[in-house]
């Protein structure tokens, strides 16, 4: 195998991993992204989504949104606003969790409320369906 | 002179005292351990942030159209100052040294004509800035209810912060919040976090000559970083501010605790005193009687 990519990834309150690996697919916001190592330097924003790390025969996934992805030779960075390993992620947990948010949106007596509600639907939504 | 019971009462009352800053310090020494691990648990984001954004900073410097966020309103007029304290008492002087540190900046700014505003962040800044600058405080937050200080926190802050920047109500924002040196020092600290100043003295990863390619552009990725630099830098501060505030309450509560000894010890020693006197007296009055039979 050749050269081995360097990868980071931290989300504000810790670092999740910091590593080298083959390859890593990351969900940028204008498409999906398969990043080798030596790959010509670039800066994306990332949509919420699996970010898939390679690794020989080992995959990794992890859930981030939101966020950064910085190539430069140095490796490949992911600055997430929020990630968290795929292995945490429990599908019928969300599922339960979404429908409890959807009762919180519909039992929203003010605005404010609804707004903070609708918006943590979106985001286990968005878990749901990278999932 | 006080009774023996007076005394006695004292020295039980100062013992309770005690009792209580020895454990408001262990606690403090317990939290401060975690509250200096998050710190450090955050640093690998805000270097690379740092780093990204100093890289993008230098590519668009001299553009008209780079974000207000970077390059300022282009007036001076209106100051915001968000102040960030604890919630609590006990640390020593570790709120009211923010606070102070804030007002001194408002005096100078007043004093040039500038227009002030406040956000107060905890208890003790509002409370401590409410009398004078009551109207200037714009907008006020909490973490009484909050039991670990998250990005969400930060995050909801700078929100209201450059939703205020938006709608054009200040130039400036400048941040005060204590510092963590080490467990003896904390420095209060005031940083502008409006409009932004690419951090300096940040490496920038050497490209062999390659550019950037930037997926958006190049300043839709600004204007989406930097309002997430913003809290970030929120965030960084709050983190080191629960840090100071522990390692202040820690030194606080390990004087008063030795003080309170010290107190004991003393009044101990004029209880005893009493007490001999009094068995003194005793005496002489007895002989005194049986010398007079």
């Amino acid at each position: 195998m050749a050269d081995k990519l360097h990868f980071n990834l931290v989300s504000p309150e810790r670092e999740l991993m910091s590593a080298d690996v083959d390859q890593v697919d990351i969900p940028g916001s204008e498409g999906w992204m398969g990043v080798l190592a030596n790959h010509s330097p670039l800066m994306t924003t990332l949509a919420p989504g699996m970010v898939k790390i390679r690794d020989g025969s080992d995959e990794k996934r992890i859930f981030v949104r939101g966020g950064f992805a910085e190539i430069s030779p140095a490796g490949l960075t992911v600055l997430a606003e929020e990630a968290m390993p795929a292995e945490e992620l429990d599908a019928t947990a969300i599922a339960r969790q979404i429908k409890n948010a959807e009762e919180d949106v519909a039992d929203a007596d003010t605005d404010e409320k609804k707004v903070s509600a609708q918006q943590a639907l979106d985001s286990l939504k968005e878990m749901q369906a990278a999932l | 002179m006080p009774s023996l019971k007076d005394l006695k009462n004292r020295i039980s009352s100062v013992k309770s005292t005690q009792k209580i800053t020895k454990a408001k310090q262990m606690v403090a020494a317990a939290k401060l351990r975690r509250a200096e691990e998050r710190a450090k648990e955050s640093r690998p984001y805000t270097e690379r942030m740092e780093a990204v954004l100093a890289n993008l900073a230098a590519s668009s410097e001299g553009n008209p159209n780079a974000p207000r966020l970077l390059s300022g309103t282009g007036k001076d007029k209106t100051h915001l100052l968000i102040v960030a304290t604890a919630d609590k008492g006990l640390c020593g002087g570790f709120n009211s040294s923010i606070v102070r540190l804030a007002r001194e900046r408002i005096t100078k700014l007043q004093g040039e004509g500038k227009e002030i505003k406040i956000v107060t962040v905890g208890r003790k800044a509002d409370d401590m800035l409410k009398r004078l600058y009551g109207e200037l405080i714009i907008w006020k937050t909490n973490f009484m209810e909050v039991r670990q200080i998250g990005f969400a926190e930060a995050h909801a802050i700078a929100e209201e912060v450059l939703k205020r920047f938006d709608g054009e109500e200040f130039d400036v924002a400048t941040l005060f919040y204590g510092k963590f040196k080490n467990v003896v020092t904390q420095e209060p600290t005031a940083q502008q976090v409006i409009p932004a100043e690419a951090p300096e003295g940040v490496e920038t990863p050497d490209l062999k000559g390659a550019v950037y390619e930037y997926e958006p552009d190049e300043e839709d990725i600004l204007r989406e970083l930097l309002p997430r630099y913003v809290a970030v830098q929120i965030f960084r501060a709050l983190l080191e501010n629960v840090a100071s505030e522990q390692a202040a309450s820690m030194t606080a509560m390990d004087n008063a605790t030795r003080n309170a000894g010290e107190m004991i010890d003393k009044l101990n020693l004029q209880y005893n005193r009493a007490r001999q006197a009094q068995i003194t007296t005793e005496l002489i009055e007895i002989i005194a009687g049986a010398e007079a039979l």
